[in-house]
């Protein structure tokens, strides 16, 4: 990384090694312009690129993990997550609007112990389902995640369950859910809310699957292709309704949030 | 305190006055070969059974078994992840580890109870689900999702016994219950203790260690309220020991078949709602709300024993 000018580098596309400045990548939202290659985008800075300009209120800020099992090096990994990313947990939640369509929103933050699920997560977006249901609101969520972060034990493994009760309670009373799965959406949140929405979006190249691909090669005894659990492989299978590049995501949610506004009670 | 529950915590006493189990030695225990599976329990638990096969879309996943059966006057579906009781059976049953359409048969079959109004009664025992590139191709992440997504909202009664092994999201995908039983050796865990022990120290052998870290047994079950009933065991009286999980068993049911279908809905999210441990910052940066262990209300003998021995 070269200095250009203030605040200003080069950045070297890891696909295609395309150098481009910094500022020009955050124009084109993390995307290569010549590969097409998507980055990775902090949960923040996602939210302020794709919602209307100003719209994101943040909810729950407050809620965080705690160290309740004394795991080795968790306190420190926590700690170190906080201070990277300037968020408090690996999920931001609020409520926003694309293109005038208010909903309930979140998004993962893979800079947070690449954005595994524990207590807090948990918490947060099944807070953020309850809060969309008493308001009637649809709900949009932007998953990234390596799985349940097994520095809480078992019970990260139960926020999957209980972010599926909130999910399906918002569903059953007739509230949208989008989910659009980003690069990597792994483990127990594919097995839990990224793999139950309503409409399920991709990014291109996005890494998506249940189990790790080592793992896989591990337990198998075979070498997997390149393209094993991309969005593409899901489309592919049935898993994901549709691919769509970041550049157009944020109409992409406007029209789907437009097509399906809930039904009102006779 | 009724009899079986005395002999509860009696029995998990016992075990640890001795020569306190590791969570390892229990983990071991979990594992063994030699331990009953599934087919055990189900055979001894419920009468005139017929075993249903299939999840109508791609075939039938030998690692998972179910059906109806009566337990008592009670029908009840049942279903089981079948570890296998020989070599043979057990490569027949994939060890235990389900692929996407076990998960989609049982779903199926709990589909069919809710529409009859029969409470479901599922047994768990599975290292994970299968990690293979077929379950992968036919979305195993999509299954368990559908099924945890769908188990909430069933407003039939689910109590899951944990049996061996509570292997990460496969075991979760049929024990989004009302209740939760532990046997006393089982264990239950986010990750395998190896998984666990790789990652933390690229040392798949330090699996004691991790086990220790993670808080697998039933007791930590009991503490974190993952579950609420631990089962003592007693394999070489296993006859009287299904009899009296029979017994257990028909005793819940009997308390969760009181309930409206809305309330037992009810009761399993506020169930899992309660699952958690966190802290919460407010609008006063000094005050900072913080989720404690969960109250212990059934088995605190067990704790107050095991504080006690020092």
């Amino acid at each position: 990384m070269t200095p250009v000018r203030n605040s200003d580098y080069t950045e070297t596309c890891p696909a295609c090694g395309h150098e481009v400045s910094s500022s020009r990548l955050k124009r084109n939202l993390k995307v290569c312009p010549r590969c097409g290659k998507h980055g990775r985008m902090g949960a923040r800075e996602r939210l302020e690129a794709l919602c209307d300009k100003g719209s994101f209120r943040e909810l729950y800020r407050g809620v965080g993990s705690r160290d309740f099992l004394n795991f080795p090096k968790y306190a420190e990994k926590l700690r170190q997550a906080k201070e990277l990313t300037g968020e408090n947990e690996a999920v931001v939640c609020g409520v926003a609007r694309f293109g005038g369509e208010p909903c309930a929103v979140f998004a993962m933050e893979p800079g947070f112990i690449m954005a595994s699920m524990g207590s807090a997560v948990g918490e947060k977006i099944t807070r953020t389902f309850e809060y969309a249901m008493k308001h009637s609101l649809p709900v949009v969520g932007f998953t990234a995640s390596g799985g349940a972060r097994m520095q809480e034990g078992v019970l990260s493994l139960m926020q999957m369950a209980k972010v599926s009760g909130a999910v399906g309670r918002h569903g059953n009373d007739g509230g949208l859910y989008i989910t659009v799965l980003t690069d990597p959406t792994t483990g127990g949140v594919t097995a839990s809310f990224a793999m139950q929405g309503d409409i399920i979006l991709a990014e291109p190249g996005a890494l998506i699957g249940f189990a790790g691909r080592r793992v896989i090669e591990q337990t198998t005894g075979t070498v997997l292709p390149d393209d094993f659990q991309s969005a593409e492989f899901l489309l592919s299978h049935g898993f994901v309704d549709a691919i769509v590049a970041r550049t157009e995501l944020a109409s992409t949610i406007a029209l789907l949030l437009r097509q399906n506004r809930k039904r009102r009670p006779a | 305190m009724t009899d079986e529950k005395k002999a509860a915590v009696e029995m998990t006493i016992d075990l640890s006055e001795d020569k306190p189990m590791t969570a390892y030695d229990r983990l071991k225990a979990a594992r063994a070969t030699t331990r009953p599976t599934s087919q055990a329990y189900i055979e001894r638990i419920f009468t005139e059974r017929i075993e249903l096969h299939g999840d109508r879309l791609f075939g039938d996943d030998p690692a998972v078994i179910g059906g109806i059966g009566f337990l008592g006057e009670r029908p009840v579906t049942f279903i089981g992840i079948e570890k296998g009781c020989d070599i043979d059976d057990r490569m027949t049953r994939n060890f235990g580890c389900p692929r996407p359409e076990g998960y989609r048969k049982a779903l199926r079959l709990m589909r069919q109870a809710e529409k009859f109004g029969r409470p479901i009664v599922c047994f768990v025992d599975t290292l994970g689900a299968y990690c293979g590139v077929d379950a992968e191709e036919r979305g195993q992440g999509e299954a368990i999702a559908r099924n945890l997504l769908e188990m909430m909202g069933l407003t039939v009664p689910i109590i899951s016994v944990i049996i061996g092994e509570g292997g990460s999201g496969g075991a979760l995908a049929l024990a989004c219950a009302n209740k939760v039983y532990m046997l006393e050796n089982a264990v239950y865990s986010v990750i395998t203790p190896e998984g666990c022990a790789t990652i933390l120290w690229r040392d798949a052998a330090r699996v004691a260690d991790a086990a220790k870290c993670l808080h697998i047994t039933a007791d930590d079950m009991i503490l974190f309220k993952v579950a609420e009933r631990v089962i003592p065991e007693d394999f070489d009286n296993f006859d009287e020991m299904c009899r009296l999980l029979a017994h257990q068993l028909d005793a819940d049911l009997t308390e969760l078949c009181k309930l409206s279908p809305k309330r037992i809905e009810e009761d399993r999210y506020e169930r899992f709602r309660r699952l958690g441990i966190i802290e919460e910052k407010t609008e006063n940066p000094r005050i900072v709300i913080k989720t404690k262990l969960p109250r212990i209300n059934i088995n605190k003998d067990i704790l107050k024993r095991i504080l006690h021995r020092k």
